[in-house]
């Protein structure tokens, strides 16, 4: 790893400057992230004190993976986080390939487009849960009209929909905007090109955009799901707590609802950590994809 | 140029002006219904046409709450949302420019080492550590404070490598020519490094604000008392603390208020806040 040419000497400084970072991250990350490998091993003693943790291996993990409703909680997550980027990444699509056509409204559709980003998760659940409230919310009532009767209480169908378009609906502004600067850095000439050839617009964007648009897809596609998972607790705790009958249990939501509310802790610590091995798969699949970005 | 499609243009207008009335419709709907009295949401459906109460609702929460539900005036909770979202910003701005500020202008025994430790913080969102790091939190008595709210939620790897990558790019001779008039560090990083960095500083602030006046879980499980209830957790409790249905009148207005700081430091500062965004996320 690079420093300058040249460097400052001093024995004590540079470690100085380190302190809090380090020390925050060792007490607040590293150490909890220890504990819960250790819980993730141990049955948890009884709350007397008369039967201490006992090492279970790895009895957790196995548990977990005879759980139905852990099973199901992997399915949950990954129709939501698949459904979420999906959606989201399709409509800011749509939008920034729209907005790039324009000249001098490009700046106002812009601006009516990045701040939902600025709305916390859990507002916009709340948001949603209000506007497809079955009794007074306005889509209830049109779809009435068209005969679906819809519930997002009772069917599970329904508040999966509801939490996925709530969490879409926040991300569309983050995948607009890398959206928007990747179509502004497509150079004008190979477009011009194309067309001289006689390749209608469809065709342009099929085949020139969107292949050179790909490197930025996929990146947004790894942030998404990163996203759907781990950042849209508050859309389900503030919502759908999780239900009706775990339908919109996803993973993350598992693991608070384990932890604190059934205090089972060796189970949500076994959770914790193959949740950990989920994000660090997805960090270096995104890190890898930034040097290759660095290197062409 | 290959656009000039009048038909083209004015289709791509109108799917635009769609979309943006989609994604606008929430709050819409939000503000008309924090406009109206608690009749309203009694019969039918939501209304779409601004109420004669707006007045009234927003007097009530803001130097009211709902007793009832035990959520404490929003005056209050703002206050609470407002210096949390300052500490966490202020801390980890100060903490990553100072490691990256160490990482590239210090070579040291054990660098790459703490490099990577700043590195793993990327790998372990709070979400998947609750359980333990809210018994840290515990063991330390940090509970109901404003710094058990900012002080774990401060490391940055993000920030700090965004800071290295910047100080990379400050051409060499600044700091040959400063050696040269004999500053030391410290009086290099306040007068050259720091001065130059205002951008990138002023860019991540936004970004930081946002994220931490929109955090959810973590003062959920770290206040347990009313008096540090920040705004979006307390909303929580105004949709589920009750039996009946909410008070959509109130709960709305709530929102509102919610929403309106990091909305307007996004619409204030558009720039900058795009230039956080694209550069933190690479």
């Amino acid at each position: 790893m690079q420093t300058k040419r040249m460097t400052f000497s001093s024995k004590w400084l540079p470690y100085a400057l380190l302190a809090p970072q380090v020390i925050i991250t060792l007490i607040f990350f590293i150490w909890p992230s220890f504990q819960a490998l250790r819980q993730s091993v141990y049955r948890q003693g009884d709350a007397f004190g008369i039967r201490p943790p006992t090492f279970v291996w790895f009895e957790n993990f196995q548990a977990l993976f005879r759980d139905d409703l852990y099973l199901n909680s992997l399915k949950t997550t990954f129709i939501f986080s698949v459904g979420t980027t999906i959606l989201s990444m399709g409509v800011a699509l749509l939008f920034a390939v729209m907005v790039n056509r324009m000249i001098r409204s490009r700046d106002t559709y812009t601006t009516f487009l990045v701040w939902p980003y600025a709305i916390a998760p859990a507002i916009a659940g709340v948001l949603w849960w209000f506007i497809f409230n079955p009794t007074l919310g306005i889509l209830p009532y049109i779809l009435d009209m068209v005969g679906y009767d819809w519930n997002h209480r009772r069917n599970g169908n329904d508040a999966m929909i509801m939490v996925i378009i709530a969490s879409a609906w926040r991300q569309i502004s983050y995948n607009f905007l890398f959206f928007l600067a990747g179509l502004q850095s497509i150079p004008q000439s190979l477009i011009e090109a194309a067309a001289i050839d006689g390749a209608k617009r469809m065709k342009r964007f099929w085949t020139i955009v969107f292949p050179l648009l790909s490197p930025i897809t996929f990146f947004l596609m790894v942030v998404n799901i990163v996203y759907a998972m781990f950042d849209t607790f508050g859309v389900i705790h503030a919502t759908t707590e999780g239900g009706p009958s775990q339908a919109t249990t996803i993973l993350v939501y598992k693991v608070y609802r384990d932890g604190f509310v059934n205090l089972n802790f060796g189970s949500s610590a076994a959770q914790s950590v193959i949740l950990m091995g989920i994000v660090i798969v997805l960090t270096v699949i995104q890190f890898r994809y930034i040097e290759r970005r660095v290197n062409y | 140029m290959v656009d000039n499609n009048r038909w083209g243009n004015f289709f791509a207008h109108l799917v635009l002006i769609v979309g943006v009335a989609i994604v606008v419709f929430p709050v819409y709907v939000a503000i008309i219904a924090s406009t109206h009295p608690p009749g309203t949401f009694v019969r039918g459906v939501m209304p779409l046409l601004p109420g004669p109460n707006a007045w009234e609702n927003y007097r009530t929460v803001i130097t009211e709450g709902r007793s009832r539900a035990g959520t404490p005036p929003i005056g209050g909770m703002m206050w609470n949302s407002f210096i949390m979202a300052m500490s966490i910003t202020i801390g980890k701005l100060s903490i990553s420019i100072i490691s990256a500020f160490a990482i590239v202008y210090f070579r040291f025994p054990g660098r790459i080492f703490f490099f990577w430790i700043i590195f793993l913080t990327l790998m372990l969102p709070v979400e998947v550590r609750i359980v333990p790091t809210f018994q840290v939190v515990a063991d330390f008595g940090m509970l109901n404070s404003f710094a058990g709210l900012s002080i774990p939620l401060i490391a940055s790897a993000t920030a700090t490598f965004l800071f290295r990558q910047f100080f990379m790019t400050v051409p060499e001779e600044l700091m040959e020519a400063a050696r040269v008039d004999g500053a030391g560090p410290m009086k290099f990083f306040k007068d050259i490094l720091l001065p130059l960095s205002i951008t990138n500083i002023a860019a991540l602030f936004v970004i930081m604000f946002i994220y931490g006046w929109n955090q959810y879980l973590w003062p959920l499980l770290i206040t347990t008392d009313p008096e540090y209830y920040t705004i979006v957790m307390g909303i929580q409790r105004m949709v589920t603390g009750g039996d009946s249905e909410p008070l959509w009148h109130l709960v709305m207005a709530t929102v509102v208020l919610a929403a309106l700081p990091p909305v307007l430091v996004i619409l204030f500062m558009q720039r900058l806040f795009v230039k956080g965004l694209t550069e933190t996320e690479k």
